[in-house]
């Protein structure tokens, strides 16, 4: 047992009572949380450890870098198409293409289409319900829920009928046996706040919010060809253009670009009266739990995206702003560049990795892969069936990205610190609306609850920069440009030897980076630091913890066999664990282990 | 849901990592068919990957429903599994991690939650021997079991009046995987264990030499 101070201002007590949060699918998870909660079930201590090791290089090396951006696309259900965007980026920075016009606008739209879809689907159909007592909703007097909607927003589906008739059917459900929704939540938790009747309204729109969804998704249909797994092309974007066409296959004419634009108008009216005035109404209930803060008031990074025009990287460029934040000084915004091998850097010293030197990090073009698996002396149980880790010594397959030293903060509230800090009224002006509406001071915006705020505000920028990007897109090809794209550099005769370059985007969870050697025409190293790296990372040789780590420390856990808030804090991250594994089982398969000790 | 001319809509839907070994199995099913056959336009042939939860709408369109896909029944690796309609199982969960743990059961609860519900539904499964192997492809017995599977899938829906279109007939297009992910070419461009070692975990390595007898 021993207490500690971290570099980056945290104090670590390991003593009390260890929690061990492990998300179990088939092949025992890729994420796990160990917690030690002092007398008062106040969480002291936090863990973090990514329990599945992959490595892009693996299934990569040797392939045609043209193709890259395909296998990208399968590591991950749900960020299919950013993945494939920083590959096609990574690629072209190698080589040094550049894309027309259009292709910088549709792929605007695309990454925005992800952007506003992630992060409501996000909302409504994982975080919600850690804030939502889906059962609670049942007693809800279907008027009473009518009049609360109508008091937040002008929608049209409020109706006491139609709330009456949203109970009933969940209640059918509820009560269908198999079916039974929802069925592990810790339901009835006196961590839950909201009065029925907001419950009932959560759940409507839950409903309609998937019902929804699938029309947001048709924009990649119309501009990828085909949804899931739209196309991407090296030097642009694989849709031609011919407004003129009547229903040629794979050309994109004035009546798709209708129905992309009608889309939009549909995404930014869903965003603004449906999921903003929820957000606020839920979070009204819950101004008082304002933990989860972690690095978001210190440390956060941004690498930028959605260039306003092709083939300018530079940060004034930059609609989602490029940056990081130290040391809580708000008033500097650092640069940060992604090829000076003294800024990124992963360090392997609490990874299961080994490097010559472990007190230093490498930069990811210099990145050394080599599992190193051993547990440290401290840690509990067997190296197949670990029953507490031991975060002294290497604990996570997750390695320890760095900013210049920094542990850092990634994902939509870095973004929107960022943007604050940066003065810029896009991201000011909705902050402090937000924390006026609710009444709430500059630093409630540090917490899992403006972490979550941040992701509904930039769901509705999102949306409106659909808007910006489609009507420029359309400006730009009735003034005569069609170009999609550029295969001036195509043929691998007309590239260097040996090339390497660097893509990046802002995934909706955060920082993306893709890191390509290509040598002789085939890929020699690919490495990916993913936005899951940043937030999940273990510990550094100074000490630092990582931002999942830092969000959970100091909040207290109402019943530590029902770690609500844990989950809470966690899924505001929208954490990106290795998606690979939703084999069937007979009984539903994946559950949840708490261990408590 | 059935089309315009009377039809019912059919979606024969892949679904699984073709990253992770067996378990593309149900993608691997839908390319054979879709190499193999073609169909009218009012049967969709659909590599699904992990798209979890943005599947549901697909789901919600279609009459009938055919689904390939790794299962764990507890069965011998490579047996295959035919379960049909209400057999199936549905299930929801809120304590998920992430959306990427939306499985494709909860697809099939929010579908009836939505109160469309396809008519008609066949799993067709088989059990893996090996999902630990990232960049790996189908496992022998795993991969053996294709045809079969989609000779089970021809059969039911042959039940509905459903067949393949003759040589000849313009078909619909359909989504197999990208080119450079196709079997053959996802197989024979794989990086060696020397050019990138595949190793990992030890609970996955002792599983793998277990099993397979390679690292």
């Amino acid at each position: 047992m021993s207490v500690m101070q971290t570099p980056n201002g945290f104090q670590l007590d390991n003593g009390g009572t260890r929690v061990v949060v492990d998300p179990v699918t088939r092949i025992e998870g890729h994420m796990r949380c160990e917690v030690n909660l002092d007398e008062n079930n106040v969480i002291r201590n936090a863990v973090s450890t990514g329990t599945m090791w992959r490595g892009l290089e693996v299934i990569l090396k040797g392939r045609d870098p043209r193709d890259a951006w395909a296998f990208t696309e399968r590591i991950c259900g749900v960020c299919t198409g950013t993945h494939a965007l920083t590959s096609v980026r990574a690629v072209e920075d190698a080589l040094g293409i550049d894309i027309p016009e259009n292709a910088n606008s549709i792929r605007n739209v695309m990454q925005l289409t992800l952007q506003a879809h992630d992060h409501l689907v996000h909302f409504y159909h994982l975080h919600a319900l850690d804030w939502v007592d889906v059962i609670s909703a049942l007693s809800a007097d279907p008027k009473a829920t009518s009049t609360l909607a109508q008091s937040i927003s002008s929608w049209p589906l409020s109706s006491p009928g139609y709330f009456r008739d949203v109970q009933t059917r969940l209640k059918r459900f509820v009560e269908s046996g198999q079916l039974g929704p929802f069925m592990n939540g810790y339901w009835g938790s006196p961590a839950y706040k909201l009065p029925p009747e907001a419950n009932l309204m959560a759940v409507a729109h839950y409903l309609e919010a998937l019902d929804f969804q699938k029309e947001i998704v048709k924009i990649h249909t119309v501009y990828g060809g085909k949804n899931p797994h739209p196309n991407w092309l090296v030097g642009g974007m694989p849709c031609a253009i011919n407004v003129d066409g009547v229903g040629a296959v794979g050309a994109i004419n004035m009546e798709r670009l209708n129905l992309v634009s009608s889309i939009i108008d549909r995404t930014i009216d869903f965003i603004d009266r449906v999921y903003i005035p929820d957000l606020l109404a839920i979070a009204s209930f819950y101004k008082d739990w304002t933990y989860g803060g972690g690095l978001s008031g210190t440390s956060v990074m941004s690498y930028g995206d959605i260039p306003d025009h092709a083939n300018d990287n530079s940060a004034g460029n930059l609609l989602l702003p490029r940056g990081a934040i130290i040391n809580g000084d708000l008033s500097k915004i650092h640069d940060v560049d992604l090829r000076d091998p003294e800024e990124i850097q992963e360090f392997v010293d609490h990874a299961w990795f080994r490097y010559k030197d472990e007190s230093k990090g490498l930069h990811p073009w210099d990145g050394v892969t080599e599992p190193n698996y051993v547990l440290g002396p401290n840690a509990k149980g067997t190296s197949t069936r670990i029953e507490a880790v031991d975060e002294g010594a290497k604990y996570s397959w997750i390695k320890a990205p760095r900013w210049r030293g920094h542990a850092m903060e990634v994902g939509p509230l870095a973004r929107w610190v960022i943007g604050y800090a940066q003065g810029n009224p896009e991201f000011k002006e909705p902050v402090e609306k937000v924390l006026t509406d609710l009444g709430l001071p500059l630093t409630a915006l540090f917490s899992t609850l403006g972490r979550t705020a941040a992701r509904g505000l930039e769901a509705s920028w999102a949306a409106h920069k659909m808007r910006y990007f489609q009507d420029k897109l359309v400006a730009n090809i009735k003034a005569g440009d069609t170009a999609t794209a550029n295969i001036e550099k195509w043929e691998p005769r007309t590239w260097p030897k040996r090339a390497k370059g660097v893509g990046t985007t802002e995934a909706p969870r955060g920082a993306l980076g893709h890191w390509i050697v290509i040598e002789k025409g085939k890929i020699d190293n690919y490495q990916a630091v993913v936005p899951t790296t940043w937030n999940g990372s273990p510990r550094d040789p100074a000490g630092n913890i990582g931002a999942f780590e830092a969000a959970l420390m100091n909040t207290p856990v109402a019943k530590a066999e029902e770690p609500l808030e844990i989950l809470r804090t966690l899924h505001s991250f929208d954490p990106c664990l290795a998606c690979s594994t939703h084999v069937m089982g007979p009984d539903g398969g994946e559950v949840m282990r708490v261990k408590v000790r | 849901m059935r089309d315009d001319c009377g039809y019912p809509r059919v979606l024969v839907l892949g679904i699984g990592n073709i990253l992770w070994a067996d378990e593309g199995f149900g993608v691997r099913c839908v390319e054979a068919m879709a190499g193999r056959y073609r169909f009218a336009d009012h049967v969709t042939l659909l590599d699904g990957g992990t798209q979890g939860l943005y599947l549901v709408d697909q789901v919600r369109a279609a009459d009938v429903l055919v689904v390939f896909d790794a299962v764990d029944y507890g069965l011998a690796a490579g047996e295959l599994k035919r379960v049909e309609g209400e057999d199936v199982p549905k299930f929801l969960g809120a304590k998920k991690m992430s959306l990427h743990q939306t499985g494709f059961q909860e697809v099939l609860a929010l579908a009836a939650l939505l109160g469309d519900a396809p008519s008609h539904l066949l799993l067709v499964g088989v059990q893996p021997e090996m999902l630990e192997d990232f960049g790996g492809s189908l496992r022998p017995c795993v991969k053996a079991q294709i045809e079969p599977a989609v000779a089970v899938a021809l059969a039911y829906l042959a039940g509905f009046g459903v067949v393949p279109l003759a040589e000849g007939v313009p078909a619909v297009p359909v989504e197999p995987p990208h080119p450079a992910l196709n079997l053959r070419a996802y197989e024979a461009g794989r990086p060696s264990p020397a050019d990138a070692c595949r190793s990992g975990d030890a609970r996955v390595l002792g599983r793998l030499e277990l099993k397979a007898g390679n690292c």
